[in-house]
């Protein structure tokens, strides 16, 4: 492989601001993972979303959460030394996402800490925030990522 | 019709079980999570989870869908005597998710949830907001993955 050397725990920044880009979001997929996953009618049907607190087709909370997952791994977690992660502190479902909607996310590095048991694994403190189109905040999330630290791998 | 007055401390439901077999695995991984341990036998055995691991949104999601299955029989149960079935409203989040265990390929999880507490709305009049613990216990009756969510839940009406 001739790939770009993967970033490790050394080569985030406490204070850095890491885009993750943008990703449309259509009908069919917020229907597709709402089927699978939470098949409740605001995120099933649009009528039945106009009839809910959504006041539309509203796509399920999970999937956004997933989205963002996805939008970290293309722009940052597969360029990586990643290991995963332990949990979310706080994740706050703040505004629905609908179909045709674009989210834009973002992630701050709050905190690098080495793991005090393992020479070879790092922690990583994370603020996410994902807007929409029109700046409206739909997701804020409190996370921590593992990362592969030191220079031997 | 349940209202946040009818939840209680302590009261715990049993969800089910979910059983992770590989091809879900990797088809969730592809879509959301695409990570060498999370689509590859051999890169999760090299990694830290000892295995084709499942995203932990996969873990969650999973916890999901036999929340609303539950949901969809007590609706059922509700209708069936006559009731107006409980109408849950939207979650505004969650705090404290942990993935404590890895869950791998053919993996059976339990779920639990318990009513921690509930208290009134600040923001929606007539609703008021249950908190619970929700968790994932694997065949050997370890934890593998808990988080404490929060719901929207009517208020029972006054008089």
């Amino acid at each position: 492989m001739s790939e770009a050397p993967l970033r490790r725990f050394e080569d985030f920044e406490v204070g850095e601001e890491i885009d993750l880009g943008h990703r449309t979001v259509d009908h069919d997929e917020i229907v597709r993972f709402a089927a699978k996953w939470d098949p409740q009618p605001m995120h099933l049907d649009e009528a039945a979303g106009r009839a809910s607190l959504g006041g539309g087709l509203i796509a399920s909370g999970w999937h956004t959460a997933a989205l963002f997952m996805r939008m970290a791994c293309d722009t940052v977690l597969l360029r990586s030394a990643s290991l995963g992660s332990p949990g979310i502190e706080r994740l706050v479902w703040k505004a629905p996402l609908r179909p045709g909607d674009t989210l834009s996310a973002r992630m701050r590095i709050t905190d690098a800490r080495a793991s005090a048991s393992r020479p070879d694994l790092g922690f990583l403190g994370c603020d996410v925030v994902m807007t929409n189109q029109r700046g409206e905040v739909v997701v804020t999330m409190t996370t921590t990522l593992m990362m592969g630290r030191g220079r031997t791998a | 019709m349940k209202h946040l007055e009818d939840f209680h401390p302590g009261d715990t439901v049993d969800l089910g079980a979910w059983t992770f077999t590989a091809d879900e695995i990797v088809d969730f991984a592809r879509d959301f999570d695409p990570q060498a341990f999370h689509l590859d036998e051999a890169a999760g055995k090299a990694s830290l989870f000892g295995g084709l691991a499942a995203s932990g949104w996969h873990v969650a999601s999973a916890w999901m869908r036999l929340w609303v299955d539950h949901q969809s029989r007590e609706i059922a149960e509700a209708l069936a005597r006559g009731e107006e079935p409980p109408a849950a409203g939207p979650s505004p989040g969650f705090d404290d998710m942990r993935w404590t265990k890895p869950v791998l390929a053919d993996d059976t999880i339990t779920y639990r949830t318990t009513v921690i507490g509930g208290r009134a709305s600040k923001s929606r009049p007539g609703w008021g907001i249950l908190d619970s613990l929700n968790e994932g216990f694997d065949a050997t009756g370890r934890r593998v993955f808990h988080f404490t969510g929060h719901v929207f839940m009517p208020t029972r009406p006054e008089g």
